[in-house]
């Protein structure tokens, strides 16, 4: 299965914590250029998934690897450095410092390591990205709720990394802001990004995610083209059993 | 960030002139100050260096006194047999070590547990010299060699003007950066590529080196050191008060505390010898209630109103 | 055998300490660096009670118990909790809460010097031998261990049984779902607070039976305390009580063994140990 487009891979990645099973044996690929959802109803272990990818929790079984090498093992800073970048569930800011060197802390120490005039240029071309660029001196106190998360997202681009986890990035946004996050992440993969996002609204994911992958109780219960998934019979059940859906 | 701006310019040739006058001190100043000087200089390099592990992280250390008394007992036990120069140099070695492995034992853990480590450090470390001394027959060192008291000050402010500039570097660095990160948020610091545990404990190192420094320049003025004497524990919350009174926010922070405590503790000691812990317990409680960010912290506040009054 | 005994009759004084700290920081979330000195306090009011009214340390408890629950409710009400109320994080609360109580420990500590100088304070009560198996202990070692067992033992079917026992122990797991099933924590904690301060004052009075106690030797019971609290795991009566007879043995052991003055480097052993190996206690779950 990992051919040579594969990024990252989960083989039998299974989290237990004590008797819970958070999530189960679970199986999938990324592709290069690729975004992938993963989605599912509350409590299916979706974040946990990516906090397993990232090295906030570490695997009770099973192997991820970016690119062919197992990252698994390795503690967070590490699998940063290999050029995995993530965003937080809930938007995490360095407050005493300024937006400029809030998105920095991504590309300093990370994947690409840049350091002086050469990161300062690239922070700004990310602000710029991310339509920031004339408040780069603000504090993140003085930001509104959608330019934290878009600060937060010029700090997980500005490393360059190879695959992007999104982690409910486009919640609590109101619509227009929405549509504007939409757009945003639209462009990443315009870019060609790789890119996984753990997401619950359907107007997003039907408009970003080339693939889904649908979990359950801990367990893929579907994967593959978003449109056919979306329509898959167990799919709905699953979102349906659940009083948001 | 990186490139000398204007503002650093600016602070650096304000650094050199008050260098300068500190250098000129003990032309200018009767022997009574001189003395309050030498000690000034010593808590300036002692809380300086302590901010620039805590200020940034977090950690509350009150190992400096373990640290002081290790280098006083590197000086007393070699000054027979190496140069006083090597015996400082060595000292600073010894004191990286031991913040090396203290900060590898503790610093992944939450910060209670290494405040709790350090609390006891130095009287544990004062149990087993003491110990030690009983079993070999030995009470205390005489120090054979003696220096004038400009000599001392001297060295001191030649080691707190080092301090200075490693703070300086550090903070243009990308360990400084690494710091400030930690201190915000360390969960973003790790997935941001950041080897958490590896940058503190490097920088534990600094105030752990300095301080054992500070404790083999100052052992020949003691004359003799004794287990007490070297390892007081008093001096780790003197530091922690001098430079969380002055504030850590600036490098030049904990240097406005230790100023004018430094005379309160004279003029108490002097009066009230017994109501020096008194002093402590009510100045950690001024800190904590009336100047949480400390003298620095009040200086910008008050900039920031006047800064507010202009817009208007 | 005679040294495992005296180490557990003093490791069960060491208990009742440790329970009173580990009542306060597990419970409301306070790490007390001026446990210590409350020891002291405890222990001074014994010796005065003693030696001016003659009256037995085993009665000066009940009158012990409710001042210094009272005096611990008002620090608690007064100093700590806009500390609590003020913190934006876990860590600012923690580095605040310690701050003040070394304030608080020294101010402490700066009354009692001013107070009753800065001399040892000890005193001969029940010094009579007795005769456990074929070796002997002095009555007063026993009679702090019974009673310091009694406490505990009654503290633990406190906080197991009864209705503001149990909410207690909610308040330590899990601060914010208890205030959603409708616990007071803000009352609890105080009283978890006022409650650690008594049964540690109570503590001291028993422990000054046969230690010498002076106004600055506080901080090492705190420190004591400490390791013991970490050991066992906090907010765990259980492992706070294996850990403080194992210090008691092991303290008992080096005393006897290499060096009086070595006590408290063998509490840092262990605490060393402890940290190297298992940070969350005894009987503690690894957490990721």
């Amino acid at each position: 299965m990992s051919d040579h487009r594969t990024v990252l891979s989960l083989q039998g990645v299974t989290k237990r914590f004590g008797g819970l099973i958070a999530v189960n044996d679970l199986d999938f690929d990324v592709a290069e250029h690729e975004v992938l959802g993963l989605i599912g109803p509350n409590g299916s272990g979706k974040s946990t998934t990516m906090n397993l990818i990232s090295g906030a929790l570490s695997v009770s079984e099973g192997e991820i690897a970016l690119r062919g090498q197992v990252i698994s093992d390795l503690p967070p800073h590490k699998i940063a450095r290999r050029g995995v970048a993530r965003t937080f569930q809930l938007v995490r800011m360095l407050p005493s410092m300024s937006v400029m060197e809030n998105v920095m802390a991504g590309g300093v120490f990370g994947h690409r390591r840049r350091w002086g005039r050469d990161a300062e240029r690239q922070v700004m071309k990310m602000l710029e990205l991310v339509g920031l660029d004339r408040r780069a001196n603000a504090r993140p106190s003085e930001l509104t709720y959608i330019d934290t998360k878009r600060v937060e997202l010029a700090r997980v681009l500005v490393g360059d990394p190879k695959v992007l986890l999104l982690d409910e990035w486009l919640a609590g946004l109101n619509p227009t802001e929405l549509e504007e996050g939409i757009a945003l992440v639209k462009q990443l993969r315009d870019e060609g990004r790789t890119i996984v996002l753990v997401e619950h609204v359907m107007d997003a994911i039907r408009s970003l995610c080339d693939r889904c992958v649908v979990m359950s109780s801990g367990q893929k219960i579907a994967e593959g083209a978003t449109e056919q998934v979306l329509s898959d019979p167990e799919v709905i059940r699953a979102y349906l059993g659940e009083d948001d859906a | 960030m990186m490139r000398m701006k204007s503002t650093d310019y600016k602070a650096l040739s304000v650094s050199i002139v008050l260098l300068l006058i500190a250098i000129c001190l003990p032309w200018i100043v009767g022997d009574f100050a001189l003395t309050l000087a030498v000690n000034m200089a010593m808590f300036t390099v002692l809380a300086t260096s302590w901010a620039l592990f805590s200020g940034p992280t977090h950690y509350i250390s009150l190992a400096t006194a373990a640290f002081f008394g290790l280098g006083a007992y590197t000086m007393g036990l070699g000054v027979d047999h190496l140069p006083f120069w090597l015996l400082v140099i060595l000292a600073g070695l010894f004191g990286a070590i031991m913040a090396g492995i203290i900060g590898l034992a503790t610093l992944r853990l939450s910060g209670v547990y290494f405040v709790i480590f350090t609390l006891g450090l130095a009287e544990m470390t004062r149990q087993i010299i003491t110990y030690i001394q009983n079993a070999t027959g030995q009470k205390g060192i005489l120090i054979s060699i003696w220096f004038e008291e400009s000599t001392f000050y001297w060295m001191l402010v030649a080691l707190a003007a080092l301090i200075f500039l490693v703070g300086w570097l550090i903070g243009r660095s990308r360990l400084g950066f690494a710091l400030r990160i930690i201190g915000d948020d360390e969960e973003v610091a790790r997935h941001s590529g950041i080897n958490t545990a590896l940058s503190k404990v490097l920088l534990f190192m600094i105030p752990g080196s300095v301080a054992a420094m500070s404790g083999a320049i100052i052992a020949p003025r003691y004359g003799y050191i004794e287990p007490l004497i070297a390892f007081t524990p008093m001096l780790s919350f003197q530091v922690v008060i001098m430079a969380l009174l002055g504030g850590t926010g600036r490098l030049w922070g904990p240097l406005a505390g230790v100023i004018p405590f430094s005379i309160l503790w004279e003029l108490i000691s002097a009066s009230f010898p017994n109501q020096t812990t008194l002093l402590l317990g009510l100045s950690f409680l001024i800190i904590v209630y009336l100047l949480p960010q400390g003298f620095v912290g009040l200086l910008l506040k008050i900039r920031a109103k006047i800064g507010d009054g202009r817009g208007y | 055998m005679g040294i495992l005994i005296t180490g557990l009759l003093l490791g069960g004084t060491y208990a009742l300490i440790a329970m009173g700290l580990n009542l306060q920081y597990g419970m409301s979330r306070i790490m007390n660096l001026a446990n210590g000195e409350i020891l002291v306090a405890g222990g001074f009011a014994a010796f005065w009670f003693w030696t001016a009214g003659s009256l037995s340390p085993l009665l000066t408890i009940f009158i012990l118990a409710p001042v210094a629950f009272v005096v611990n409710w008002l620090i608690y009400v007064i100093i700590l909790r806009p500390l609590v109320k003020r913190a934006r994080s876990r860590g600012q609360l923690e580095v605040d809460a310690i701050l003040t109580t070394f304030g608080l420990s020294f101010v402490a500590v700066g009354i009692m010097l001013a107070t009753f100088g800065g001399d040892y304070f000890s005193y001969s009560y029940l010094l009579s031998p007795v005769e456990l198996w074929s070796e002997t202990y002095a009555l007063n070692r026993i009679l702090a261990f019974v009673a310091a067992v009694i406490i505990c033992g009654a503290l633990y079917l406190w906080l197991n049984i009864s209705r503001a026992g149990m909410s207690i122990r909610a308040i330590a797991v899990s601060p914010d779902s208890s205030r959603l099933v409708g616990i007071d924590v803000p009352k609890l904690a105080a009283l978890a607070f006022a409650l650690g301060g008594a049964v540690t004052a109570v503590g001291g009075a028993l422990i000054s039976t046969f230690l010498t106690l002076d106004a600055s030797t506080g901080v090492i019971f705190t420190l004591k305390a400490l390791v013991i609290v970490i050991m066992g795991g906090v907010g765990d009566v259980r492992g706070t009580i294996v850990a403080a007879l194992l210090l008691g043995v092991l303290e008992t052991f080096v005393a006897r063994l290499i060096d009086p003055g070595l006590t408290l480097a063998a509490a840092y052993l262990l605490f060393i140990l402890i940290l190297l190996f298992r940070p969350q206690g005894l009987f503690g779950r690894r957490q990721s």
